[in-house]
């Protein structure tokens, strides 16, 4: 296909051809031949549109124009009016804009229109690799603002007026904490970047940082020129290597364009960035850990007071924000904390990023003004479950947080009424659950997370979580016994309240969460000896009940064990004493045939089975 | 760069933003097209790479110059990875979602070249709110 100034493109699907589309193609290459525009202009003949009933049709690119029910009559017409004197010949043309409807606009599809983009605004859109392409979308625009036209008080006051508050999961206000370290007296203050993501299932900062990487900087040259800083740290994992090669060339960059180093733009204020690469601890994401780490030391949290602000790195006034926090603040700069509070609701405004991901239909990195129920992120956004089936759960929050059931769906996001049902907002991480997610084993997940990342200083976090852990894993296997569900919510009190940093202070909020709204799960494990979302192996048995199989075979085609059989269009049955509980079966059946039962309905379905044996020898 | 760095002042920022602003307004740069292809950490998961493959070689196999092909990163659905943008002159942006090369390679010429969006591929399109 050469460059053609327009093209035609006329439909030779069967229905148009029998309507005569091939004449019209005849009549109109004989037309443009006569005019001598065949060199100009482009034929292209299309499969069928789908559009028969108007046909034959033809399409007028590049401007899109739509002619149905053509006549080799009409092609004369057509070529002198619209591709001669580009008059479009409206009598000829479609009423109604079919093909402009057939892809949907971005504004018509909830994933996208219930989105507000801020922290994300340059999400897939500049290429990261590319200050200029930064700098082309008012990029170092706030930089430049914040160190030549205002003061570090003005520039405290104006994110603290913003209510931007901590994007990494604890909510605390960004500009407090900025006022709190300009305060203090030093002339050497650390300005830090928390990239150390680690909650299973989040990658909100990840995406940040390797789609734009410049914005990372731009936030943390503002920080720094608030709270009087000169050198800044960034601190990432280095299981995040494209993160760190974006970052590294967009320090690069900024350093040979003067953005970074010594006198930036002119203002006399310098401040240097390096990148400082975890190995991945999850404790690293606490402050006083990373600041450890950062030291050369075991990444091992210690103590506040003194808080970091007062005395940080290096004993020296320090100020860690995280990346989406960040990238908050240059927009916040540009136009203004009344701008950035009209989204969002009282003490939890702007945007909010969240990564979300499990049993739902679009996986995704989100952004969404504060105070937007959970409802609207899950069913709009996310447009609702997979497979069809039923909403059990959303996590949020990580291993810091909990789990928030049906009934509570209607709650808005922001951080008090999240808090209120025992999960956090936390960094982002959004995991929704189905009927098919067993509540103590989604428990027991995130406790042998935490416990494998406790970093072992203090007690209660070390061996608390272990025993927690231990006592999980028990009642998924079949061990647990009455009492173990009070035993387990002491236990997380007591680590609640004696655990030195954030990690153990929250890690028994997935037992919490779930012991709360899922109690019956639990009990059903341990007293019935039931996993009723056929999770946990010993705890299940997997039958088929007769009276729905239709015995259309597709459970036993899937059965890895060739356990299942039956006659065509006959009830089938599982064999049990072959059965290794895969589920293959459950998830094959499109009747809701295979059942889930008891741990124990094994034996019993296996003394049956002999027992009708003996009767047929 | 080479030898001495370069020092911006606020006028080169401003200047340099208003250079640039031509890739995203595709007339004052002299182009006509302009490709974006999601390359995150999902999207090259996904076989963004193969996609940026075949693209590039399509180019250079038409031999168009007024077509701009370029990375960005995450674009936010990523179940839908490998995810394309493609933007004509003076028209809304087609967004392409579950791409891999031969889908790129059709839309590359049906598309980029006849000017004919690929409505089977085709995601959405026009632009997402931002702020």
């Amino acid at each position: 296909m050469g460059n053609y100034r327009a093209n035609l493109v006329i439909c030779g699907g069967t229905g148009c051809i029998a309507g005569g589309g091939a004449k019209i193609r005849d009549a109109m290459q004989a037309e443009l031949a006569a005019r001598g525009l065949e060199k100009e202009i482009g034929i292209v003949m299309t499969g069928c549109n789908g559009f028969c009933a108007q046909g034959p049709i033809m399409t007028v690119y590049p401007d899109g124009t739509f002619y149905e029910k053509l006549t080799p009559a009409d092609v004369p017409l057509i070529v002198e009016e619209h591709l001669l004197k580009g008059r479009p010949v409206e009598k000829l043309m479609h009423k109604d804009p079919v093909l402009k409807r057939a892809v949907p606009a971005m504004h018509d599809i909830p994933f996208f229109n219930l989105q507000v983009l801020r922290a994300l605004r340059n999400k897939g859109l500049i290429d990261a690799e590319k200050i200029e392409e930064y700098i082309a979308r008012d990029g170092y625009m706030a930089a430049a603002k914040a160190l030549l036209q205002m003061t570090p008080e003005q520039i405290v006051s104006e994110v603290k007026a913003s209510g931007l508050r901590g994007r990494g999961g604890a909510g605390f206000p960004t500009g407090v904490k900025w006022e709190l370290c300009a305060r203090v007296q030093g002339d050497v203050k650390y300005i830090l970047c928390n990239g150390d993501e680690g909650d299973p299932g989040a990658f909100m900062d990840r995406s940040v940082m390797e789609a734009d990487p410049h914005v990372v900087l731009e936030g943390m040259i503002i920080a720094a020129r608030a709270i009087g800083a000169h050198k800044g740290y960034i601190y990432v994992r280095a299981e995040y290597p494209l993160a760190v090669s974006r970052l590294q060339m967009a320090i690069d960059q900024a350093n040979e364009y003067g953005l970074l180093g010594k006198n930036i733009l002119g203002s006399g204020f310098d401040l240097d960035i390096e990148i400082y690469q975890g190995a991945g601890a999850f404790v690293c994401g606490e402050e006083t850990a990373l600041m450890r780490s950062l030291e050369g030391k075991r990444g091992m949290p210690i103590p506040r007071p003194p808080f970091p602000a007062v005395q940080g790195l290096w004993k020296k006034p320090t100020v860690l924000n995280n990346v989406e926090t960040y990238a908050n603040i240059p927009p916040i700069i540009l136009n203004g904390a009344g701008w950035f509070r009209e989204l969002g609701i009282e003490k939890s405004a702007g945007t909010k990023v969240f990564a979300l991901t499990g049993a739902i239909n679009n996986i995704g990195l989100i952004e969404v003004p504060m105070g937007i129920p959970l409802r609207k992120i899950i069913y709009d956004i996310g447009g609702g479950i997979k497979k069809g089936r039923q909403f059990k759960a959303v996590q949020l929050g990580g291993p810091s947080g909990g789990c928030i059931p049906k009934e509570l769906l209607d709650t808005p996001v922001t951080y008090e009424d999240i808090t209120q049902t025992g999960a956090i907002v936390g960094s982002g991480g959004m995991v929704v659950m189905d009927e098919s997610n067993c509540m103590v084993s989604v428990a027991k997940f995130f406790l042998e997370f935490t416990t494998d990342e406790s970093c072992g200083k203090c007690p209660p976090c070390r061996i608390g979580t272990k025993i927690m852990h231990g006592k999980l894993k028990d009642i998924t296997e079949g061990l647990g016994k009455p009492g173990d569900i009070e035993l387990l919510q002491d236990l997380a009190q007591d680590i609640i309240n004696t655990s030195l940093c954030g990690l153990g202070q929250t890690a028994p909020n997935p037992v919490l969460s779930t012991i709360k709204y899922f109690r019956d799960e639990y009990e059903a494990h341990i007293n019935e000896g039931w996993c009723k979302a056929g999770v946990c192996r010993p705890l299940t048995t997997f039958y088929i009940d007769a009276s729905k199989c239709i015995g259309c075979g597709a459970c036993a085609r899937v059965c890895p064990q060739k356990t299942v059989s039956g006659e065509k269009k006959k009830p089938h049955s599982i064999d049990q004493s072959g059965c290794i509980k895969c589920r293959s079966c459950y998830e094959a059946c499109k009747f809701g045939a295979v059942k889930i039962g008891p741990g124990s309905l094994k034996q019993k379905l296996l003394e049956e089975a002999e027992a009708a044996k003996g009767v047929s020898e | 760069m080479p030898g001495e760095a370069r020092k911006l002042t606020v006028e080169d920022l401003k200047r340099i933003k208003e250079e640039h602003r031509a890739t995203f307004t595709l007339r004052e740069g002299g182009y006509r097209a302009k490709v974006t292809v999601n390359m995150g950490t999902c999207g090259i998961a996904a076989g963004a790479r193969e996609v940026m493959n075949a693209l590039v070689e399509e180019l250079s196999a038409s031999g168009a110059k007024d077509v701009i092909v370029t990375t960005a990163g995450c674009g936010g659905l990523c179940s839908r990875e490998p995810m394309a943008w493609v933007e004509i002159a003076g028209q809304p942006v087609v967004r392409y979602c579950d791409l891999n090369g031969q889908k790129i390679k059709r839309i590359f010429k049906e598309h980029i070249l006849d000017g004919r969006v690929v409505e089977e591929y085709a995601l959405a399109v026009g632009d997402e709110t931002s702020y």
